[in-house]
Order: C-alpha cells, then sequence, then structure tokens
C-alpha cells in the first residue's frame, strides 16, 4: 500500500485559506494536518504548508507578527533541518519576513487589490514543488492580493537569478513585482513561496487545475520522503 | 521614557501610497512633490537612562518595527 504523506497547515488568528489547504491536499491523497499557530512542536510531518490570509491582521507589516508565533519558530526549525515547506500568499509574506525567503512583499504598486486568474511562467522545474511541471510551462493559477509586489534590492536581485532561486514568474502584469516575480525558493530548495493560490485550483470545476500540479509535486515529495524514513 | 519611532519607505523604494497622496494634493490646488508615506510607533519604554532607551529602541526596529530591506527609521526619544 502507498502511504500518504501528512502534510501540515499552519492556522494563525486571521488565515483564511487554511481550510481550502487542507480540503485540496486530502483531494490530492495526503493526510492533510491543522496546526494551530501557538503549538511550539509541529506533530510527526513530511511537510508544512503556511496557508493564505491575514494573520493577526496583517499588522504593521503583513506576515510581521506570525514570524514570532511558536508555530513559525517549529516550522523554521522543520525547515532548517531539510523539511519541505510551501507558503501560499500570506504565507509566503511570512516566510519573507521570518527570513526564510529572500525579499518582501510590499502594496500592489496599483493600490488595488488584485483578484483574478493570471497567467505564470514557470522557471523551475526541478524543486519538490514543482516537478510535475516543465521549465517554460504557462499556468493559470488565482491571485486575490492587496499586498503581492515583490521586492528585492537590484544586488539580492542579481544574486539570485544565479541561483536560479525565481520559481514563478507573471507572464501579465499584475502588482508590480520586480523581475515579475511571483515565487521564490530558498537557496537549498526546500523552501518555496508564491503569491498566486494553488489551492484555489486543484478541480477544473474551479476554472483551472494547475494548482494540483504544484501540489500534487509536494505530495509526491512528501511521500518521497515518507517512504525514506519507513 | 517616551519614545516615538518614524518608520520610512527607504529612498528608491516605490510608494504608491505617496504618490496616490502627492496627486490627490495637486487635486486640492497644492504644488507638492516627493511625498512619502511612513508610520509612526508611539511607545513607553522602561530604562534606566537615554542611552539604553535608544539601544532598545533601536533593537525593536531592527527585530520588529521596521523591515530593513525596505524601510528606515528614526528614533525620538522625551524624558
Amino acid at each position: 500500500m502507498i502511504p500518504q504523506p501528512r502534510i501540515g497547515v499552519v492556522m494563525y488568528p486571521g488565515s483564511n485559506d487554511d481550510h481550502d489547504a487542507l480540503w485540496a491536499l486530502a483531494a490530492l491523497d495526503a493526510e492533510a494536518v491543522p496546526v494551530w499557530h501557538d503549538e511550539p512542536e509541529l506533530p510527526e510531518l513530511d511537510a508544512v504548508v503556511l496557508p493564505g490570509g491575514f494573520s493577526y491582521g496583517d499588522y504593521l507589516r503583513c506576515g510581521a507578527i506570525a514570524r514570532f508565533s511558536p508555530a513559525t519558530a517549529a516550522v523554521r526549525d522543520f525547515a532548517e533541518a531539510g523539511g519541505l515547506v510551501l507558503g501560499i500568499c500570506n504565507g509566503f509574506q511570512v516566510l519573507c519576513e521570518a527570513g526564510l525567503l529572500p525579499g518582501v512583499l510590499l502594496r500592489n504598486e496599483s493600490l488595488r487589490f488584485v483578484c483574478r486568474d493570471v497567467r505564470l511562467t514557470v522557471e523551475r522545474d526541478d524543486l519538490p514543488f514543482t516537478e510535475r511541471c516543465i521549465r517554460g510551462q504557462r499556468l493559470v493559477l488565482p491571485v486575490k492580493h492587496g499586498d503581492g509586489r515583490w521586492f528585492a534590492p537590484p544586488e539580492l536581485v542579481a544574486e539570485l537569478e544565479a541561483n536560479r532561486q525565481v520559481v514563478l514568474r507573471y507572464a501579465e502584469p499584475c502588482n508590480g513585482s520586480v523581475a515579475d516575480v511571483a515565487g521564490v525558493c530558498n537557496g537549498r530548495g526546500n523552501v518555496m513561496g508564491l503569491m498566486p493560490h494553488p489551492e484555489h485550483a486543484v478541480d477544473p470545476l474551479l476554472g483551472s487545475a494547475d494548482g494540483a500540479l504544484i501540489l500534487a509535486a509536494l505530495v509526491d515529495a512528501a511521500r518521497d520522503r515518507t517512504i525514506l524514513s519507513i | 521614557m517616551r519614545a516615538i519611532v518614524l518608520v520610512r519607505p527607504k529612498e528608491g523604494i516605490l510608494d504608491p501610497q505617496g504618490a496616490a497622496v502627492e496627486s490627490a494634493l495637486g487635486h486640492l490646488g497644492f504644488a507638492v512633490s516627493g511625498a512619502r508615506v511612513g508610520k509612526v510607533v508611539d511607545l513607553e519604554v522602561d530604562a534606566a537612562d537615554e542611552a539604553e532607551a535608544r539601544t532598545q529602541v533601536e533593537q525593536m526596529c531592527e527585530r520588529l518595527l521596521a523591515n530593513p530591506l525596505i524601510e528606515s527609521y528614526e528614533i525620538e526619544l522625551h524624558g
């Protein structure tokens, strides 16, 4: 029997895509495990997802307060030990504020909340999050954010481009992100964040199933880790 | 000791809020340029003297109140 990988979804006060993430992971045959934000230790997990929403009301800066949650500290230890971590939207903002991913997310250039499907280009197909994609492939995923403009200073952008840490780019104007960055990974490739929402696009009935390519790749990679640990 | 922390978008960082404020002031007939929008944090700091208070508030800025990638900060202390 193929083992079901256990993937945690951290629930912060103000997270609102946590249940969609749990549902999508379960639909893709993972055991989706809710993790409450004040848990100082993670249960036995093969991967962690930080979901979208408005943790702690986005006070001060989006993701700035969630970074101090006990669960975030546990996620940091998990990531530093090589664990797979995916941050979606607010989860991406939290990972940037926590220093687990490079850059920061700022108010959209238009000052408008963007809520629509966008086209994206896959830049990396060799990560645990993108192995079901092909480099150069176009994906269609929904975005819904007011603070999605990824920014890093030019020297950091050059370094990230040289290290191939840009994973997804917008293929159309979206929020004013530097270098059209929609998703990045850390140097080691075990932590990724993206502003678009794969968990809202795992069934064609919802307009696109392209999100399943990313989440199912994560489920595959998490399953490989389960098998290795048995 | 009372501390006032001014957090500003760093020079060169695109500040669409500042641009929107500048444009709205223009509509009101004010000739302004270079508008930038930041934030103010007022604090009451428990510290023995001004030097200690400043050290504490600087740490607060570095660790939480400002993101050094995009923001600069200034600290004012009042006895």
